[in-house]
């Protein structure tokens, strides 16, 4: 059944945002912590482990793939509730700022990619 | 119309389902007839979601009745949930391969953009140390910025800058990702696991991404969730004694 897949995302989702916040906790900050993440990694193991032990079916999966194909409409609607109007009214400050900081991590990402690479095939699929 | 305003309200996020549908179906259209597939569908519906932003205030058009349903649908929770399925495209091996990488780049992204709110900061005539730490923030993400304001006790119109200059940062990247994508070879798993690092809003990179390349989003995702944690880890604590201590 569908709802196995949807309640195994939901199960890595709470579990990793509770790890997120007890790290918070941990270093004394009320902040979530890579909650994300650790649910993502929970999520990529434990649909690794299951389909091991078979049983995770392509039913079930179909759960978790349906809440994946949802992410870009999710972003689409996200955006639209985004303060742009504060953007804006922040000032020049605020302007030059967020896309200046923005633009040079951008273009660091060439140089941080060769970190790790050296080893392995670097064979960029596309 | 009462009859349809009193069923729009009371089923505001079903109705917030058809607009997003309709957006992604207008913009897939203008994509390929249009634009000749040149422009990705999703990057035309991104920004058609942006414009409409406009027509509300902080909380874009969910501000206005008739679209709250917007605001839950594009809400943290649902946006995590679905981030979090993401996962399941994701290649482990690539993640381990590029481990180091994804947490170097977390650190100098920070750094980067902390030092760049300073300097600018400072070269519009700004010299608290409060006010310069909480526009640094400001610079690593909206929600660094007012938690490092409030925490090292900065005037509120500083706080206000810091997020706007936040959100600018989220906006700029998810207009800018795809544009800039192909310059700085950001076509594979190794290099989004960097970019969600440095660049770090997890909104706009995660935006920026699906606009540029739906399979490199879990990517970008997995090390960007850890930016904003690690930004109001160091800000308030770690940047903000390092610059008392060259200013005094």
């Amino acid at each position: 059944m569908k709802i196995y897949g949807v309640a195994l995302l939901a199960a890595c989702f709470l579990m990793g945002k509770l790890l997120g916040r007890l790290l918070g906790h941990l270093i004394n900050i009320d902040s979530d912590i890579g909650g994300v993440g650790f649910a993502m990694f929970l999520l990529m193991t434990s649909s690794i482990y299951l389909r091991k032990k078979k049983w995770l079916v392509l039913e079930t999966e179909k759960g978790i793939w349906f809440w994946s194909s949802m992410y870009i409409p999710i972003i689409v609607a996200m955006t639209s509730t985004l303060n742009v109007k504060a953007a804006l009214s922040g000032g020049f400050l605020a302007i030059i700022l967020g896309i200046s900081a923005t633009a040079v991590c951008m273009l660091m990402v060439p140089l941080l990619s060769k970190i790790g690479r050296g080893k392995s095939i670097d064979s960029p699929k596309k | 119309m009462e009859i349809i305003n009193t069923i729009i309200g009371k089923n505001g996020l079903v109705f917030a389902f058809l607009c997003v549908g309709i957006i992604m179906l207008f913009s897939s259209w203008v994509s390929k007839y249009i634009t000749n597939k040149k422009i990705p569908g999703v990057a035309i519906a991104i920004i058609i979601g942006l414009s409409l932003a406009f027509l509300g205030d902080e909380k874009g058009i969910s501000n206005i009745p008739l679209f709250a349903g917007m605001a839950l649908l594009g809400g943290p929770m649902l946006r995590d949930f679905a981030v979090v399925a993401t996962a399941m495209s994701a290649d482990l091996s690539k993640i381990r391969q590029a481990g180091l990488a994804g947490l170097v780049s977390l650190l100098i992204g920070v750094f980067i953009s902390f030092t760049m709110g300073v300097l600018i900061g400072l070269s519009m005539g700004y010299t608290n140390i409060e006010s310069l730490t909480t526009i640094g923030a400001g610079a690593c993400t909206y929600i660094v910025g007012p938690v490092t304001g409030t925490a090292i006790g900065a005037s509120s119109d500083v706080i206000a800058i810091s997020v706007a200059t936040g959100v600018v940062k989220t906006i700029f990247a998810t207009i800018g990702t795809p544009l800039i994508a192909q310059k700085i070879k950001l076509d594979n798993p190794h290099a989004a696991i960097v970019f969600g690092g440095l660049v770090g809003t997890t909104s706009g990179v995660v935006a920026g991404l699906a606009a540029t390349d739906e399979e490199l989003v879990p990517y970008g995702a997995l090390t960007s969730t850890f930016y904003t944690g690690i930004g109001c880890l160091l800000c308030p604590s770690l940047f903000y004694v390092i610059l008392r201590f060259l200013n005094i």
